[in-house]
């Protein structure tokens, strides 16, 4: 990626495989993700709750996982996606507690969260990364490889599988709910 | 004068790809002013990317930002001019084309309440006309992210609040909006009408150059005071602290009721695009009803 900012940045790799890896990033530390992430928005996340309330199996495994608030424009020939930044993280609020309880890591978005999403990050050992919103087409070039996996009848809402490397973002809120916007 | 339907087409198609991917010199050029004021180390580095990427859209013909928006479209219609054809549907067909044959993406559902499916192509764009005197048609397009849309507010004051009441209104809403809407932002104010008057004027003011005053002095001093308390706030770029947490205030003002003072506050994000051109016509008609080449 063509990067001349983020000096200084922790490498992190996601999805999280063990607490400790979680519980070392600190709030108001920058970070450079790689590895791979699952893009949701509004419209995925009502449906991953829904089939979790049913008792289903969510569509992907949610274990360790880290979710990217955002969904892209479509890739022009001979990128692997069009532009891509996060969306309002806020949004997402009424579905983040439930989706921490069962068993995702992080949350990569813009923007502050509630209270509600504060407490489940620190009860679940989670973590929430913001970004820069507005930055969608050089984000776009941490993306190595997208592919759709669920959801396709969403279009940009569908649930890309993200390869990333060297993601520029932000410990925003900490496992231990320290929380950089609440200044 | 006649313009065909067609031209709007494809002036509306080109429009929205030019919007999306070429952001407007004058929201450069605050940007830039802003990143070398700006007192945070990391609010520097945020403008600074901020410049780059819309560099780098440029450069590779790619949207600025992912969210390419819901499309308003404003067109000016001078009296003299005569079009053939179904203005509207040539705007909506100009929309459709921008966003398949430019790669934006498409964020339209069909029905707001239910079934809140994609319509596959960005249309329906909300569409504005006004009939100007002159010859021509002037057409500017908005593409509007969300980010910064839902963080907009109205609210009906009365006149006992007074300016100071707008002022705190504006304020309030910034405050609690800025940090999700992708700042440094640009605030549109809209002063006066109705409810939906004063919505569509703070919309209105987003088209205005930043930085352009208003030119009515008094309306122009509560900007840059709204201006510098708004930047007293510490919101900073990207929401994540500083001293730029918006690059211009523009309010726009109509008459009202003797009983009334609505405000509206509409936040444009730092990707604030805008692209407007302009179509001159013919003196003739195209009498086969096919698209000139002028």
């Amino acid at each position: 990626m063509r990067r001349d900012f983020w000096d200084g940045a922790l490498r992190v790799s996601v999805p999280f495989t063990d607490d400790l890896s979680v519980r070392r990033l600190k709030a108001g530390s920058k970070v450079l993700l790689s590895g791979i992430v699952y893009t949701a928005r509004d419209a995925a996340h009502k449906r991953i709750v829904e089939a979790l309330d049913r008792g289903e199996e969510p569509p992907f495994k949610l274990d360790g996982q880290v979710i990217y608030y955002a969904g892209p424009c479509p890739p022009p020939p001979g990128r692997v996606i069009g532009s891509l930044g996060p969306t309002t993280s806020g949004r997402m609020d009424p579905y983040a507690p439930r989706l921490c309880a069962a068993g995702v890591k992080g949350m990569i978005g813009k923007g502050k969260r509630s209270k509600a999403v504060v407490r489940a990050i620190a009860r679940y050992g989670a973590v929430y990364f913001a970004t820069i919103g507005g930055l969608g087409a050089l984000l776009s070039q941490a993306v190595k490889e997208a592919e759709v996996v669920v959801y396709p009848d969403l279009g940009p809402e569908a649930v890309y599988r993200l390869e990333i490397v060297d993601f520029p973002a932000l410990v925003a809120i900490d496992s231990l709910g320290r929380d950089m916007y609440d200044r | 004068m006649y313009i065909h339907a067609g031209e709007i087409e494809t002036l509306v198609r080109d429009l929205c790809i030019k919007a999306a991917t070429d952001l407007p010199g004058d929201v450069a050029l605050a940007l830039l002013a802003a990143s070398r004021k700006e007192t945070s180390p990391l609010g520097r580095e945020i403008l600074g990317a901020i410049l780059k990427n819309a560099e780098f859209a440029k450069e590779k013909g790619i949207p600025i930002c992912q969210d390419t928006g819901l499309t308003y479209v404003f067109l000016e219609i001078g009296r003299e001019v005569h079009i053939e054809g179904d203005i509207k549907e040539a705007v909506t067909k100009g929309v459709a084309r921008g966003y398949t044959e430019g790669y934006l993406r498409k964020s339209v559902v069909k029905d707001p309440l239910f079934r809140r499916e994609n319509t596959g192509d960005n249309t329906p764009p909300v569409i504005h006309i006004d009939i100007v005197p002159g010859s021509q048609v002037a057409v500017t397009v908005l593409p509007k992210g969300t980010g910064s849309e839902n963080m907009s507010a109205v609210r009906m004051l009365t006149p006992s609040r007074g300016p100071q009441g707008v002022m705190d209104f504006v304020l309030e809403t910034v405050r609690q909006g800025a940090p999700n809407a992708c700042p440094p932002l640009v605030v549109g104010v809209g002063v006066g009408g109705m409810m939906d008057t004063a919505s569509f004027l703070a919309k209105k003011a987003l088209l205005r150059p930043v930085g352009d005053s208003n030119c009515d002095s008094e309306i122009a001093s509560m900007e840059r005071m709204l201006l510098a308390a708004i930047n007293n706030l510490g919101v900073g770029p990207g929401g994540l602290g500083g001293s730029t947490t918006a690059l211009a205030v523009h309010i726009e003002t109509y008459p009202t009721h003797i009983g009334a003072l609505p405000v509206a506050v509409n936040l444009q994000c730092h990707a604030a695009r805008r692209a407007s051109g302009i179509l001159r016509g013919a003196e003739k008609p195209c009498l086969d009803n096919k698209q000139p080449s002028r």
